[in-house]
């Protein structure tokens, strides 16, 4: 079974945002690190990018599957984890903490309120039969 | 066993394998032939080998490869039959392998009438009415047949935006269409593994520009609806492409032109025969229905009386995929196999390679989970979710079939199966052949059983062992470098 | 001939495991209105024996360079093929493999990709090369689709002295994604750098260049480099590897990527195919490359081994985002020049570049001194057009000598017509040429 932390927001495409004041911080879930396999790249935009809502910002890559990020909220991006870009497997390891993505300044709350909960996401996680 | 030095490895300054003949003209300065900025300062690090080197070297990495000739390599939707070795014969007669392609006409009719013939062969067995062998391989016929599509329909004064692919398609389809500037729409296949007519209704509309179709399917099932499907996408003003890799199961039975398609490719290295080449070169020949074939790349073949020769005035071609003709050697390999079999040859082929594969799909069924259980064609897909349930995937089995000398089925393709094992054991495999594959099989399912650890740890016997693939893509190394000695 | 090797029991027995009395039962899921119901109206089939001296009437119509001196260029040059390239390629081992999907059973492929991957890099100076394209004119398009993409403009820049079959190949790749593509007139054989400077701007992804051009003559690419650089666009370059022996490097002029035909690395004539593409690029490009890359690795017991890597980029995991639909590419044909490029070294690939270049410069005098009137006159590496009156009266003559030349120029750019386009190889002997100069001369 994956992990899906209480405190956070979740998008049907498997990322997760944790939100602080205007900053959203984002990453994928467990279950989407999973079902990746082992992550050996990870593109993700610079920071001072617009991204918005729904729209893909980077991509992940396993060796077998490439699969694009896509972003739970618009706003624009104040910090991103080179970290990861340098060694993707922490995403594998720590999908949550260090495997953390991008940093954004949420520009519409509003989009929050469509994310799922933890309760929504564990029930999706359901239907996609895990 | 173990690691195996690189050519570069082997280097000794001062040694050579070569030499020309003294030079019999008068040198000049190259100073004063090649501006000094733009001559090369360093030389090129390549080996510094003996003759006896290089062939020591290459023939013991063929010993680290393994071929059809090598043993049964029953790898779904490739089609590796048994290559005749005749087809390197005549592809190697120096009135071809050494003919440059721009003498004049004159001095290349035999080439020009095997083309000729070739496409004439082609026609007949697939029902289409004019052929190109300019493609490369079956990507690249996919690319010229979509291109085709955009013309016709250009000229037409339509400008349709959508191709829509099975999710069962290989990935070339989704690809090609994506690189001629489409939008790829996916539709799911049904239960039994086929185009749901339903499905496709939802996404026919006046922007279909074409469905793009491999009939028998990847799962190696004919699609039954063909003709239903056919009607629907030729309502709307859309065309079908047909995608031939798996021609080899219907030749001499069913033809692409009679089901309806309008533009199809051959992958020339699946049903006739000509070698893989461990990964090139193929042959991809692009055929097409009568109203398509002013949108042919340049050259045709054409034949005035005795007289053959290419023709450019195709004002509406798609331009050239490539240059000159095409690889004209694999076509030469082709035709030799197509002058040899005959009709009735060619029949039995497909007979042949279908009787195989429902020989195998019948004996493993009970063994290997079967997700579409009835008659196939060329190729069948199992799945291993039986042997997942006990902890073993199918990668795991198909390492392990590499210490029983087979070469593994397609794994993990198409995708719409769980753990897929994708077989297609060609028609040039005998019953003791395949009936060694069943045993050995079972003897994996067994091993399932009772020796997991075997299979994981899998491949045994090979030059090398299971290799790190992970870490070969989180940290590429795409080339030698002299520092390594350091 | 048939291959199969069923016996009619063995056929009875198989279709009687299936519950099945006839092979016609095997297909009853082809519905009936589509059935061929007669057989194939084909000649039937030929024994071996046959089917040789079939292909050898043939092939004995073809004037091909057994029977001919050939000065032909243009793209496919006859340089010498050392013996042992062939007897490498007979290796079945190699040329009845597949793809190397399965790594532990396909060391062979997979070590000779490599190792042919680092003399593309050596040759151009650049970073990293795929594991081959099909030709050079797909390779040179790929390289404009990757340009669009990497610097997400969408107008390329090609120099109307590429070779004309390139430019057309480059012509369709572009039609369906729309990049506009724009020649760039020549001035005296090479790029009118004037023009050149007037059409970059900042929506330029890339100028592709030919280098040596088409005509044989050597391009300003230092110039070019700075032009498209200095809009921020990519300098790709088609190179001719055996040049490469004295030319330099394109990374040392600051090219992006380098492709070019690897024909002459080992390949025949071939009627222009089999060959392969070779593609070279900068590192940062890795992941927006076309094709295979093979890649080092080790495996459980820390050897070394090979395996094809980066492959999320490509068609079978990316599907439609894929960098290319490219699946196949020339493996045989990298092999050969792989074993090409390891039996001539170092100092060998210099030679032939030499050689072929001072018998050019020989035969190109020789005609001057004939009183011949070049159409260019800047320098070039092993290939050169002349002027003269009729093209197809003396391609007839030459022929009636045995020897092929060309082709005319009329065929590709009438308006330099009439002029002949003449390649010289290291193959070719003082002899060789001095008669070619005769016929010529006597022409004149």
């Amino acid at each position: 079974m994956s992990v899906v932390p209480k405190d956070l927001k979740y998008s049907r495409e498997h990322e997760w945002i944790k939100v602080d004041g205007n900053i959203g911080v984002i990453g994928i879930t467990d279950f989407a690190q999973k079902s990746l396999g082992d992550i050996v790249f990870i593109e993700l935009p610079g920071v001072g990018d617009e991204i918005s809502a729904g729209d893909s910002f980077g991509v992940v890559e396993s060796v077998k599957a490439a699969s694009d990020l896509y972003a739970p909220v618009s706003g624009k991006v104040v910090e991103v984890n080179e970290e990861v870009i340098e060694s993707p497997q922490l995403v594998n390891e720590d999908p949550y903490g260090k495997g953390w993505m991008i940093k954004v300044e949420i520009s519409n709350e509003a989009e929050l309120d469509e994310l799922l909960s933890p309760e929504d996401y564990e029930k999706l996680l359901e239907e996609e039969g895990e | 066993m173990g690691s195996y030095p690189l050519i570069f490895e082997l280097s000794k300054e001062g040694r050579t394998g070569f030499e020309l003949p003294e030079l019999d003209v008068p040198a000049k300065d190259i100073n004063n032939l090649i501006p000094e900025e733009m001559q090369r300062k360093t030389e090129p690090d390549l080996p510094e080998v003996a003759e006896v080197d290089v062939v020591r070297h290459y023939i013991g990495l063929s010993r680290r490869n393994f071929g059809v000739d090598n043993g049964f390599y029953p790898l779904g939707s490739c089609t590796m039959k048994y290559n005749p070795k005749v087809n390197e014969d005549t592809s190697r007669l120096a009135g071809f392998a050494e003919l440059h392609p721009y003498v004049p006409e004159e001095l290349a009719q035999g080439a020009l009438e095997l083309l000729y013939d070739a496409e004439q062969y082609l026609k007949e067995i697939t029902g289409m009415d004019r052929f190109t062998f300019q493609p490369a391989a079956g990507a690249h016929g996919e690319f010229t047949g979509l291109m085709i599509i955009k013309a016709y329909l250009e000229k037409k004064g339509e400008k349709r935006t959508k191709v829509i692919v099975p999710d069962s398609a290989h990935g070339t389809n989704p690809a090609t269409a994506a690189m001629c500037g489409f939008d790829v729409i996916s539709i799911k296949s049904n239960d039994r593994g086929l185009v749901d007519p339903e499905e496709l209704a939802k996404v026919l509309d006046n922007d279909v520009a074409a469905l793009m179709l491999t009939n028998p399917n990847t799962l190696g099932l004919f699609e039954e609806e063909i003709v239903k499907i056919a009607k629907m996408v030729h309502d709307v003003g859309g065309l079908l492409y047909y995608d031939g890799a798996n021609l080899n199961a219907i030749m001499g039975v069913t033809r692409p032109g009679d089901m309806g398609f309008d533009v199809m490719h051959i992958n020339l290295h699946k049903t006739f025969s000509t070698p893989h080449g461990g990964g090139g070169p193929g042959s991809g020949p692009v055929g097409v229905k009568a109203h398509l074939a002013e949108f042919l790349p340049v050259p045709v073949v054409e034949k005035d009386g005795d007289r053959y020769y290419f023709n450019y005035n195709l004002p509406n071609s798609i331009g050239k995929v490539r240059t000159f003709y095409g690889n004209f050697l694999v076509v030469v390999k082709a035709y030799t196999y197509l002058k040899a079999l005959g009709g009735e040859g060619l029949t039995d082929v497909s007979q042949k390679a279908v009787l195989n594969a429902n020989y195998l799909r019948e004996k493993l069924k009970k063994y290997f989970y079967l997700p579409y259980d009835r008659l196939c064609k060329h190729e069948f897909v199992l799945s291993g979710k039986w042997q997942k349930e006990k902890g073993v995937r199918t990668l795991d089995i198909a390492k392990r079939l590499l210490d029983y000398g087979v070469h593994p089925p397609t794994i993990y393709f198409p995708l719409i199966v769980d753990e897929a094992l994708m077989i297609e054991p060609t028609e040039t495999e005998s019953k003791e052949t395949l009936d060694r594959f069943i045993e050995v099989m079972l003897t994996i399912n067994r091993e399932v059983e009772e020796n997991p650890e075997l299979l994981h740890e899998a491949p045994h016997v090979t030059p090398v062992k299971r290799l790190d693939e992970v870490g070969a893509a989180r940290n590429p190394i795409l080339r030698w470098s002299k520092d390594w000695q350091k | 001939m048939k291959y199969t090797p069923h016996t009619p029991d063995e056929v009875r027995e198989m279709l009687s495991s299936l519950g099945l009395n006839t092979i016609d039962e095997l297909f009853s899921d082809i519905p009936e209105e589509i059935k061929l119901k007669r057989p194939l109206n084909l000649p039937s089939g030929m024994s071996e024996l046959e089917v040789k001296k079939h292909l050898a009437n043939l092939a004995a119509k073809n004037g091909s360079a057994d029977k001919y001196t050939v000065f032909l260029g243009a793209g496919v040059y006859d340089h010498y093929v050392p013996a042992v390239v062939n007897h490498i390629l007979l290796r079945s081992e190699f040329y009845t493999a597949y793809t190397p999907y399965q790594a532990e059973m396909s060391q062979g492929v997979l070590q000779s990709i490599f190792e042919y991957q680092t003399m593309i890099c050596e040759l151009t100076g650049l970073d990293i090369t795929n594991a081959s394209m099909y030709d050079g004119g797909s390779a040179l398009a790929e390289a404009a689709l990757m340009a669009v993409n990497q610097t997400r403009r969408d107008k390329v820049l090609v120099l109307a002295t590429v070779h004309p079959e390139y430019r057309s190949v480059v012509k369709t790749y572009t039609w369906g994604p729309e990049i506009e593509v724009v020649e760039v007139p020549y001035k005296n054989g090479i790029v009118d750098l004037e023009k050149l400077e007037e059409l970059i701007d900042d929506k330029t992804a890339a100028v592709l260049v030919q280098h040596p051009n088409f005509f044989g003559q050597l391009e300003p690419v230092e110039e070019i480099s700075r032009l498209i650089h200095a809009q921020k666009g990519l300098l790709v370059v088609a190179v001719d590897p055996i040049s490469l022996g004295i030319l330099k490097p394109p990374a040392e002029y600051g090219a992006d990527i380098a492709v070019g035909d690897g024909q002459a690395l080992g390949n025949g004539l071939s009627f222009g195919g089999p060959h392969l593409g070779f593609f070279a690029a900068r590192k940062d490009l890795a992941r927006r490359m076309p094709g295979r890359l093979v890649g080092l690795t080790t495996d459980k017991e820390g050897n070394r081994g090979f395996v094809l890597t980066l492959q999320a980029r490509e068609q079978h995991i990316r599907r439609e985002k894929a960098t290319s639909n490219i699946c196949s590419n020339q493996a045989l044909n990298a092999l050969a020049a792989t074993v090409y490029l390891a039996t001539v070294g170092k100092k060998g690939l210099k030679e032939i570049a030499l050689q072929s270049l001072q018998k050019a410069h020989y035969t190109y005098e020789r005609l001057i001194g004939e009183g011949y009137e070049p159409l260019f006159t800047g320098p070039f590496f092993k290939e050169f057009v002349v002027k003269v009156k009729d093209e197809e009266e003396i391609t007839q003559k030459l022929l009636k000598h045995n020897i092929l030349a060309g082709p005319g120029i009329s065929r590709f750019y009438p308006e330099l017509a009439p002029a002949l386009m003449i390649a010289v190889t290291e193959k070719r002997t003082r002899e060789e040429i001095d008669s070619l100069v005769e016929v010529l001369g006597g022409d004149r």
